[in-house]
């Protein structure tokens, strides 16, 4: 195809996408658009993926059965959720295993909120409640995305979602209205989830290189800093209702402006987790390496099985 | 046994409830038929979303492709014959 060709349908591909219209796997799209929504995709499956491994901590210590068959079941969503977004990813042209390879090489990135340990039971609670709360807001802009697969895959995850910030605030609650010592330890989760959870939405507006053309191709409706506004000014007041304090001495309601000032976020630390060194980035990728290593033999015996009844059902037929 | 094999992928299609069609919901990896049943039951009707599945094999479907799209479905862009609002008839015939 000549350049001008190539110009010439790029442009067609731009008028769709500013008119509404649905982009599908088999359609012509440039080569970036391929290439970022793998990206966003895959990194959006990892973080699915990783995710299960802080909460998967807790299962076995939940305090109750009623506790515990609700994070078995949110563990569970987050499985489903990654399934959705690899198969939606794959459509595109690359293979699950090249997927996993990346995650596995440290090549491909995911959320750097999953690189904090969860300590207390009560990080469960601020986990559903804070980081599956910035999720959301994350994600329900993403149902109405370009790429059909991908925005098909977010209507299914957004509808399942919800439910994982519920329990997680019922946890905070429980433990606030409990004794000195569980306020206190939803105090601290709140403590140490706070900022981190800010540092989801992403970089400011000013750092963040991705966001114009995301914008364009409605990768992103939003831009970080109007996601993480809407976070704040929404959970502050979740917070006060049950009696905990948001750790940020600058956090003040702004009347004017009708939305919270907030203090300065640390993006060293932001920084520093996603190249790698937060408290739990070699843990995780242990954890999720070593997952699919030992389980290797177990595809392999369900592939051999499969060919056995494939080879059986062929001899039956003759 | 096999040479090291990857999971073929399967295409799942969920009747929501009797009287509906089977609609395409997703895809998975299964290494047979039986997984990708129960690999789609599990992924794709945790909160009681379908009471009969179809699993495909990927390969298996064949699709017209989008470039074609002219000679494929143009034809019936002109044949407003083929729809009731084509014809013409006096405004006292209410039901027709």
């Amino acid at each position: 195809m000549s350049e001008e060709q190539i110009k010439n349908l790029e442009t067609q591909f731009e008028a769709r996408i500013a008119r509404d219209e649905k982009i599908e796997p088999k359609d012509w799209m440039p080569e970036k658009y391929r290439k970022t929504h793998i990206r966003q995709m895959s990194q959006h499956a990892h973080s699915e993926i990783v995710g299960m491994l802080p909460e998967g901590n807790w299962i076995t210590r939940a305090p109750s059965l009623r506790r515990k068959v609700a994070l078995l079941a949110k563990v569970q969503d987050e499985a489903g959720h990654g399934l959705y977004l690899y198969s939606a990813c794959e459509t595109l042209g690359v293979s699950r295993e090249e997927l996993y390879e990346q995650l596995h090489s440290g090549k491909a990135k995911y959320s750097s909120i999953f690189n904090y340990p969860t300590v207390t039971w009560a990080d469960m609670g601020a986990v559903g409640w804070l980081v599956d709360g910035a999720a959301i807001i994350n994600q329900v802009p993403l149902c109405n995305t370009s790429y059909g697969p991908y925005a098909r895959a977010m209507v299914r995850v957004c509808k399942e979602e919800s439910f994982h910030q519920r329990q997680g605030y019922e946890i905070m609650i429980k433990l606030a209205n409990g004794t000195p010592e569980q306020k206190e330890l939803a105090q601290d989760a709140l403590n140490r989830w706070w900022w981190p959870s800010l540092m989801m939405l992403g970089p400011t507006d000013a750092e963040s290189i991705h966001t114009e053309q995301s914008m364009k191709w409605k990768l992103k409706r939003k831009s970080n800093d109007d996601l993480r506004q809407q976070f704040i000014d929404q959970t502050v007041p979740q917070a006060e209702l049950i009696g905990l304090t948001i750790p940020d001495p600058d956090l003040k309601w702004n009347e004017e402006k009708g939305m919270y000032d907030f203090g300065e976020i640390d993006w060293d630390e932001f920084w520093q987790v996603v190249k790698g060194h937060g408290p739990m980035n070699k843990e995780r990728m242990k954890a999720r390496v070593g997952a699919w290593e030992e389980g290797e033999w177990v595809r392999d015996a369900a592939m051999a099985y499969a060919d056995k009844k494939q080879e059986r059902k062929q001899k039956q037929a003759i | 046994m096999s040479d090291k094999k990857n999971w073929p992928l399967w295409e799942v299609f969920v009747r929501s409830k009797n009287g509906l069609e089977h609609r395409h919901c997703g895809s998975l990896h299964a290494a047979d038929e039986d997984m990708a049943l129960e690999n789609a039951r599990d992924v794709y009707t945790r909160r009681s979303e379908g009471v009969s599945i179809w699993v495909v094999e990927s390969k298996n479907i064949t699709a017209s492709n989008p470039e074609n799209n002219g000679e494929m479905f143009e034809p019936a862009h002109d044949k407003v014959y083929r729809h009731p609002t084509f014809y013409d008839l006096p405004d006292e015939v209410k039901h027709m």
